[in-house]
């Protein structure tokens, strides 16, 4: 080359001289967007060799990923799939908590709701082994406090009664759909008083309606307060269907708590009236007490129930209905009862009637504590 | 025309000249160029640099001495100028310089005759490597010839023929 240069020396030297010179307009001159004439250049002949080298390079890398580099692909994918069973476990007990979380929130919401009325919040831990018992066990005994014939409730609604305080810690309540079940029940509408009894299967029944009373499906039922178990207008559920009967109307109802999904509750450690906190606000817009979900206020009527005096018993009232186990001690006490076959609890006093107007106006004030 | 008895280099002569003539009468050429356009556009039918750089190189004959004059006086000259890139004269006059160096080794450049050709030819030339540079690197569209352009190599040439009849005078004696 240096051979070659020294041989052509003068041309050589035009073309460098013609070189240098060219370079100096190419400083000096610009083009478009005032870019020099050197940048537009050197980018041409740079780039062309870049694209090249980009190209050439992601076809190695294309044939690194794709073939060589695969080997590692079934590691990895054991891998991941490994973190993803481990994902969906987290996901699963985070579901859990979350579940969890919003249960025990609407648990403290109906605590909160009636900050008079002892709770106790208690966790289903067992359920009955013999499939025509509908009962379930509770981590709470008698070192809870926790006596026979307390109410279980949840937010929804109604659940049973405590029927054995097993230990310190253990009690057993009985289902409202267990067969052996019973609950003094009204319906929020009509004030109608029956009774709700379990029949052994999900869908427990009211009984005691006279035929001549309009019953339609989605008639509320609230607790009546006369078995002295559950407090008046709490939640049982709605009527699911209704047919004559003889002597009476059959209808079966839909408990608003889900029975077969029960795990956490409140067990009402008194017969006290739920009657909600009151504030300022609500007072001011409505004397209609708010109430939590699942919970109706004995003093609140339903929309269309007619206005009526406060049908709440009065306290010592006689128990109408609460299960076959205690069917004597109501029955004692039901002596305006019509006769009632041997096996089923005593009806209301006036189960077979409409009861007088069981709500006070609207504006009336709410219903005070029993 | 220019004789084309120069085939064989022992019949060509090498002129020398006196020490800073060739410097001194570049700057004036450079000098007059720019001092006479300022009488009217006629100066511009003549291009005084363009007759210094044909001169020294066709009589010097020496083409790397010839490019290099040819690259000092362009570049003087677009120094001179306003608003033209410096280098677009560099470059015309670069290879003015080592075209004429290169054919004062093989034609007879004495003569009035070729000399008025070979300057009338050196300014077409020169023209054309202005031209093109301009429309290769500023992409400006730049006549290749005229009237005006043919007008100018004409004027030029002949006073190329007076001019260089002058400057002969500066050589050393053989």
């Amino acid at each position: 080359m240096l051979d070659l240069i020294s041989r052509h020396r003068p041309l050589s030297l035009l073309a460098g001289v013609l070189f240098a010179q060219i370079l100096l307009l190419a400083f000096q001159i610009k083009r478009e967007h005032d870019v020099r004439l050197i940048r537009y250049w050197a980018a041409e002949i740079v780039t062309p060799g870049e694209r090249a080298a980009t190209w050439v390079l992601s076809r190695v890398g294309d044939v690194w990923n794709g073939y060589v580099a695969l080997h590692r692909a079934r590691a990895e994918n054991e891998r991941l799939r490994g973190e993803l069973d481990q994902m969906r476990l987290r996901n699963a007990e985070l579901e859990t908590q979350a579940g969890e979380a919003q249960r025990l929130r609407s648990l403290l919401g109906l605590r909160e709701t009636y900050p008079e009325v002892p709770m106790l919040a208690a966790q289903v831990i067992g359920a009955s082994a013999d499939p025509s018992s509908h009962t379930v066990f509770l981590n709470r005994g008698e070192r809870d406090h926790v006596r026979r014939n307390m109410a279980v409730i949840t937010p929804d609604g109604i659940v049973g009664k405590i029927v054995e305080v097993l230990a310190n810690n253990t009690s057993q309540v009985l289902l409202l759909n267990d067969k052996d079940s019973g609950v003094g029940a009204l319906f929020a509408g009509t004030r109608t008083h029956g009774v709700v009894k379990g029949t052994g299967d999900f869908s427990p029944r009211l009984e005691y309606v006279v035929n001549d009373e309009k019953v339609r499906p989605g008639d509320v039922l609230l607790t009546s307060g006369d078995d002295r178990i559950f407090p008046k207008g709490l939640l049982i559920g709605t009527v699911s269907d209704a047919a004559p009967g003889n002597p009476f109307q059959v209808i079966h109802v839909q408990t608003g708590a889900r029975l077969d999904r029960l795990e956490d509750v409140l067990i009402l450690l008194s017969q006290q009236e739920l009657v909600p906190k009151q504030t300022e606000a609500s007072t001011a817009q409505t004397e209609v007490p708010a109430a939590a979900p699942g919970v109706v206020p004995a003093s609140a009527p339903a929309a269309t129930a007619p206005a009526s005096p406060n049908p709440a018993s009065p306290p010592g009232a006689k128990p109408a209905a609460s299960d076959a186990r205690s069917n004597s001690a109501s029955r004692a006490g039901a002596n305006t009862a019509p006769k009632q076959p041997a096996s089923a609890p005593a009806p209301p006093a006036s189960a077979s009637h409409t009861r007088p107007p069981a709500a006070p106006p609207a504006s009336a004030p709410p219903a005070p504590q029993r | 025309m220019p004789s084309l008895d120069a085939q064989s280099d022992s019949k060509v002569e090498v002129h020398k000249y006196y020490r800073g003539s060739v410097i001194a009468v570049s700057f004036l050429a450079l000098l007059l160029q720019a001092f006479l356009h300022k009488y009217g556009r006629w100066p511009e039918l003549l291009d005084l640099p363009l007759l210094v750089t044909f001169y020294f190189g066709a009589s010097r004959r020496n083409p790397v001495s010839g490019l290099f004059l040819g690259a000092v006086i362009g570049i003087l000259q677009d120094a001179l100028s306003h608003g033209r890139p410096i280098g677009l004269y560099g470059i015309a006059k670069t290879l003015v310089g080592y075209v004429a160096s290169s054919i004062g080794g093989r034609i007879d450049t004495e003569e009035p005759t070729s000399r008025f050709v070979l300057v009338f030819l050196c300014f077409h030339f020169h023209q054309a490597v202005l031209a093109t540079a301009q429309r290769v690197l500023l992409n400006r569209s730049e006549s290749f010839f005229s009237l005006r352009l043919l007008l100018g190599s004409l004027v030029t040439a002949a006073f190329g023929v007076l001019i260089f009849a002058l400057l002969d005078r500066l050589r050393k004696p053989s």
